[in-house]
């Protein structure tokens, strides 16, 4: 596994301006935005060996590497692309971005409105998955790629590289929807709600105009996460992790941190609160909770799907149960009967629906072997 | 993809079955030998179903659409006679649901290849008068390691396909990739049928 400790080294985080304006699902338009992105590998020169990496909730564009050589942790998806890793950097031209609505360098709620000089706050427009398709799709026009080898995304990741090859059937040879569903569950969107009320009751919201009051919804944030966190392990992962260790060893009668656990969680929803923005976690659960290729098709998803040209990988864990297997195999059975070429694997994992970052050999072999298969076909 | 233009002999009888540019379901495809050698040879397109997922990673390598899957809780996946030919090698007789998968396959199928090793093989009879549990070729385990829980004789998945209204399209008996015409159920040692669902 030596080649897994590989790097692609120092990165740096670019940005493209567009000021065609871009009508969203909504209703409403974005009269000019920015993408933050990131490159790694080189891109052939056919352009026939890009890959474009999506990515989930809280995700951004640093997929991999490291921004100054003290950096302590790497890109989000670093165990997954870089030199001789299964998203091979050597062989392709990958592409990480920053969606809109995001805060991580894309125009998004806490970016300053260019028509008022202030921040959007709660003037953003709500963003859903083929408005991303969309903008994603004028950045590969501005990157020079026609055709993507692959899109590859996890979880909500997932949902991006579906819509991507249903809009866009000729400019996608392959889709890896990893962890991911074809739309989401009642109890899904509810956790996605239950998320949503902490930021929007917290008193610091200020109704999403929080910046204008030098105030940050915290406590809101840091509930939203929590509870995310919970439903993104499983309970025998945690239970291996943190089991019921006591901090102290014993009990304290009291309602301060006692558990590991407790502290585990506090410590993960502090840190999050700190980078993330409210607002952006508003409209990523809401652009999770919207998604539904098959909504204007009477619900058939196969319709959808007839559309696509690409050939899939679709891939899910076992203890995953925010995206369970079940709703990956939703999506095989509208592929197979979409007539699509798909590849589906089942990974046994304790990581949860975290699983999709994590190395479980079955997943890195499969990633391997399947995007093996792509480079030979681009000639990466 | 070495070796990948000979077949396995069992494997290559059940390709010599399979029209070309058919659409085709392999049930516990392993590695996808099969499949790899019918989408070259003869333009099949299909999927394979294999429930371990280090055989689903072998057959994207060798460029086979595999489908994690479990064959005992059948094949929900697939819409009905989505396929010309649902092949199961050598599997049938490791199944819990055995008359299960038999219905499931020409639910999704309009054609089914089923192959088994035949345990009313001599050789097999011969070990059991000597006392013990047979072990060949085609039966490779001791008893108490055995995935094999369901055994059968020619005419007892003939009198299967009988009983759920399945037609015997074809039945080809052999013994170390020969053809047994001549008492096919005491010299055989494995059995290949294509059946097919009774019309009419």
């Amino acid at each position: 596994m030596s080649d897994l400790t590989r790097s692609v080294g120092i990165v740096q985080a670019q940005t493209a301006e567009f000021d065609t304006p871009l009508h969203l699902a909504s209703g409403a338009v974005l009269p000019a935005y920015q993408l933050c992105f990131e490159t790694y590998g080189t891109l052939n020169a056919a352009r026939s060996n890009a890959i474009l990496i999506c990515h989930a909730l809280s995700g951004h564009h640093h997929v991999a590497g490291r921004y100054t050589p003290e950096d302590k942790a790497a890109g989000w998806w670093d165990n997954m692309v870089g030199p001789g890793k299964p998203i091979d950097t050597d062989r392709f031209f990958v592409v990480g971005l920053n969606n809109l609505g995001g805060c991580h360098g894309s125009t998004g709620p806490s970016a300053i409105n260019p028509a008022t000089g202030q921040p959007w706050g709660s003037t953003f427009p709500v963003v859903t998955v083929p408005d991303w398709v969309r903008s994603q799709a004028r950045l590969a026009d501005r990157l020079g790629i026609d055709r993507w080898a692959a899109i590859i995304g996890g979880s909500l990741g997932g949902m991006q590289a579906l819509q991507w090859s249903i809009d866009y059937p000729e400019r996608v040879a392959h889709a890896l929807v990893i962890a991911s569903a074809p739309k989401l569950s009642a109890q899904n969107i509810a956790f996605n709600d239950v998320a949503r009320q902490a930021i929007l009751t917290d008193p610091d919201f200020h109704g999403g105009d929080f910046y204008a009051h030098d105030a940050i919804p915290r406590r809101g944030l840091r509930l939203a996460r929590m509870l995310g966190h919970i439903t993104y392990l499983s309970d025998d992962g945690m239970g291996e992790k943190f089991g019921r260790m006591l901090k102290s060893g014993d009990y304290q009668f009291g309602y301060e941190v006692e558990f590991e656990i407790e502290s585990y969680l506090r410590y993960q929803g502090d840190k999050f609160s700190d980078y993330f923005d409210a607002n952006t976690y508003l409209l990523m659960t809401k652009a999770l909770d919207y998604f539904d290729p098959a909504k204007d098709l009477n619900d058939d998803l196969v319709a959808a799907l007839k559309k696509a040209s690409a050939r899939f990988m679709v891939a899910s864990f076992t203890s995953d149960w925010r995206f369970s297997p079940e709703r990956s195999r939703e999506i095989v059975k509208a592929l197979v009967a979409a007539d699509k070429e798909v590849v589906y694997g089942e990974i046994e994992s304790v990581h949860g629906h975290d699983a999709f970052l994590m190395l479980d050999a079955p997943y890195v072999n499969l990633m391997r072997a399947y995007l093996n298969r792509v480079a030979e076909e681009v000639n990466a | 993809m070495s070796a990948a233009n000979t077949l396995r002999a069992d494997l290559q009888l059940i390709a010599d079955w399979v029209a070309p540019a058919s659409r085709v379901l392999d049930l516990g495809c392993g590695d996808g030998a099969l499949l790899s050698w019918l989408n070259r040879h003869k333009a099949v397109r299909g999927y394979g179903v294999d429930f371990d997922v280090n055989n689903v990673v072998r057959c994207v390598q060798a460029g086979v659409n595999a489908i994690q899957g479990n064959l005992e809780t059948g094949l929900a996946e697939f819409e009905d006679q989505r396929f010309d030919h649902v092949v199961l090698s050598q599997t049938i007789q490791a199944m819990h649901n055995t008359e299960q998968i038999l219905v499931e396959m020409l639910r999704v199928g309009r054609e089914a290849i089923v192959t088994f090793p035949n345990f009313g093989y001599w050789e097999n009879r011969w070990q059991i008068l000597q006392g013990h549990m047979p072990v060949s070729e085609t039966i490779p385990y001791q008893w108490y390691n055995t995935p094999n829980i369901h055994w059968c004789m020619l005419g007892d998945f003939e009198a299967l396909c009988a009983k759920n209204g399945i037609r015997v399209l074809e039945r080809v008996v052999m013994n170390e990739a020969k053809r047994i015409h001549f008492l096919p159920n005491l010299r055989g040692s494995l059995a290949f049928y294509r059946v097919a669902r009774q019309t009419g």
